[in-house]
């Protein structure tokens, strides 16, 4: 019984490693006061999320999905596809964050939250 | 021609946010030709679609010819073809309107904002063509990405905070949807959403399945900003120029109900929503609190975009009370006031967006005598507050109407008084403004006309107001129909 739940605990490992990620980008997103550490939490929360698709979607037997000889099968290409956007989508997200970020500095002269919003008053 | 239709209203308003920088450097003012050309063509498309599905039945394109559920699917359906046509509609009027109003607000970034204006016009009718959800979540992240900028064009400096909240907000809801989306692929193995709800039938009991509904949910419900997770959206709107408020108030807070109401209802269905998950009771529940919660922030507001801001959020509170229902009428009075809520608060953020542009005024107090200093955009602003309340015959009053039957229907009487309640706090803010304006105290009275480019939206709206009120039996079959079908 006790062998059977800590294979369980280790055999799912990428998926613990997920939800920590995901726990501490949620975090820094939320409790972080400088604007820049809010972005590093949304960067380590998505990457998170890349971790799951990819890891859900690796099997360790099968090769890519590229013609070879010897393949005894070929992994479902399609997670990796859809994190190639996803990825795209989580650059534009911080490239607009970071763009917004500068604007602010320049109009605050400060990236922390607490001081823009005295200045806001 | 009719088979390309579902793609061809995404490709028009992508490709022209595209060209526009390039008509832009040629010469600025073409790109409100553009602009103008590009959504008049898409309200045509949106209303042969309607006109399609109506004739014969659901559209499907399959893009790059793959095969659904392999390719991406873009599915248009009843609901499908409705929600076109309102972000057609509400977009052409916008665009019309916007010619003076932006080149006095934001004349340095007139190219951008009608760039950004075209994207998210792109992003919000993706959302309601697509069948693939793994696009439902990249359209939903181009509409916000756009919406994020636009909001940061402000003229104040409060606009780029206020931006910068909504993007941190906008970001971890749209994070909790892709994970929501991974359970659920992981768990069925497809992204076609026909597909995947025949899929999940089998897998009501999987926790999986329960966890990605609980993070989907709650995604929807931030970029919705239903209330105790609305805090980025009344900074957003007050702070954004006018017709960006206008039309993020109408559209965006609309196409999150839709998508809500596309998972919950055809991915998910109403036996896993209802029976084996409450997520329709707390959904009915948050959404009565925010009814109230929203008009009572309003009442307390001194600046009038604010006021509009907190009343949208309790007026998305009926949208998703109705949703959360799951009977007939519940969900005919949520389709009905997606639309109706759209046509009002458009004309409402127009009329003071003129009214901006004429006078300056942006706080309650400062209205005196407007209704007769501005006789056109006042009385615009009239008829849709006074939709707003549920005057009956105005459009706002059947959507009331039939939440109230719905809610009385679910055997659900505090509903139903929660409804009434809000209305009469509805009335209470809406006529402390237009007392204001029509019987407040002036000194003196110079008469100013706003332009017709922007009177004349403002025109449309109000009429569209009364028009869906007295005939509204014309448009009930096609959204009671549409009610049932999901119900199903």
């Amino acid at each position: 019984m006790r062998e059977l739940e800590l294979e369980w605990i280790i055999g799912k490992y990428n998926y613990w490693v997920f939800v920590l990620l995901v726990v501490i980008g949620f975090y820094a997103m939320t409790s972080k006061k400088n604007l820049i550490k809010k972005i590093i939490g949304m960067n380590i929360m998505q990457t998170a999320i890349f971790l799951f698709y990819i890891s859900a979607g690796y099997i360790k037997e099968l090769s890519a999905p590229i013609l070879v000889e010897h393949a005894t099968g070929y992994v479902n290409p399609l997670p990796q596809v859809l994190i190639l956007t996803a990825i795209v989508v989580s650059v534009s997200t911080t490239a607009v964050a970071l763009t917004i970020i500068i604007k602010i500095y320049q109009e605050y002269r400060t990236l922390d939250e607490d001081k823009i919003m005295e200045a806001n008053q | 021609m009719n088979t390309n239709l579902p793609v061809l209203i995404v490709i028009i308003p992508l490709m022209s946010s595209f060209i526009m920088p390039v008509v832009g450097l040629i010469r600025r003012r073409y790109c409100h030709i553009l602009s103008f050309i590009a959504t008049s063509a898409v309200f045509i498309l949106a209303i042969m679609l309607i006109k399609n599905v109506t004739l014969h039945g659901t559209l499907s394109y399959h893009l790059g010819n793959w095969e659904p559920p392999w390719g991406i699917e873009y599915v248009i359906d009843n609901l499908g073809a409705y929600m076109a046509a309102i972000i057609a509609f509400i977009g052409l009027s916008i665009s019309v309107y916007s010619k003076k109003s932006i080149e006095k607000e934001l004349n340095k970034n007139l190219v951008f904002y009608y760039t950004l204006h075209m994207l998210l016009l792109t992003g919000l009718l993706g959302i309601v063509v697509t069948g693939d959800i793994f696009n439902l979540y990249v359209f939903l992240e181009i509409s916000s990405l756009s919406a994020y900028a636009l909001i940061a064009l402000g003229e104040k400096r409060q606009a780029l905070t206020a931006s910068f909240k909504y993007l941190i907000l906008g970001t971890i809801a749209a994070s909790f949807i892709l994970i929501g989306i991974g359970f659920l692929y992981a768990v069925t193995g497809t992204l076609n959403m026909a597909d995947m709800s025949l899929h999940l039938e089998e897998l009501y009991g999987s926790r999986v399945v329960h966890a990605a509904a609980v993070l989907i949910v709650v995604g929807l419900s931030i970029k919705i900003a239903l209330f105790p997770l609305h805090s980025w959206l009344p900074n957003a709107y007050t702070h954004a120029p006018s017709t960006v408020s206008a039309l993020i108030a109408a559209l965006m807070s609309k196409v999150g109900a839709y998508m809500m109401i596309r998972l919950l209802y055809d991915v998910f269905t109403i036996n896993f929503f209802i029976e084996t998950m409450p997520v329709g009771e707390i959904l009915s529940w948050t959404a009565a609190i925010a009814i109230i919660a929203g008009s009572i922030s309003a009442i307390a507001q001194k600046n009038i975009k604010r006021m509009l801001a907190y009343s949208s959020i309790s007026q998305i509170g009926y949208i998703v009370l109705g949703i959360g229902l799951a009977n007939t009428a519940g969900l005919t009075g949520s389709l009905l006031h997606i639309l109706n809520h759209a046509l009002m608060k458009g004309c409402l953020f127009l009329a003071v967006g003129a009214i901006i542009y004429k006078t300056g005024i942006k706080n309650i107090g400062d209205f005196n005598g407007l209704g007769k200093k501005m006789p056109y955009t006042m009385a615009f602003f009239a008829i849709a507050s006074l939709s707003m309340v549920g005057v009956p015959p105005l459009c706002g009053f059947f959507s009331k109407w039939y939440l109230a039957l719905g809610s009385i229907e679910a055997g659900r009487w505090i509903f139903a008084l929660v409804i009434l309640s809000s209305s009469l706090l509805n009335a209470g803010y809406f006529f402390r403004v237009l007392e204001k304006a029509y019987f407040g105290e002036q000194n003196k009275i110079d008469k100013t006309i706003a332009p017709a480019s922007m009177l004349i939206p403002m025109l449309v709206l109000a009429a569209a107001c009364i028009v869906f009120g007295i005939l509204v039996y014309m448009i009930l079959p096609y959204v009671q129909y549409t009610a049932i079908s999901l119900i199903q």
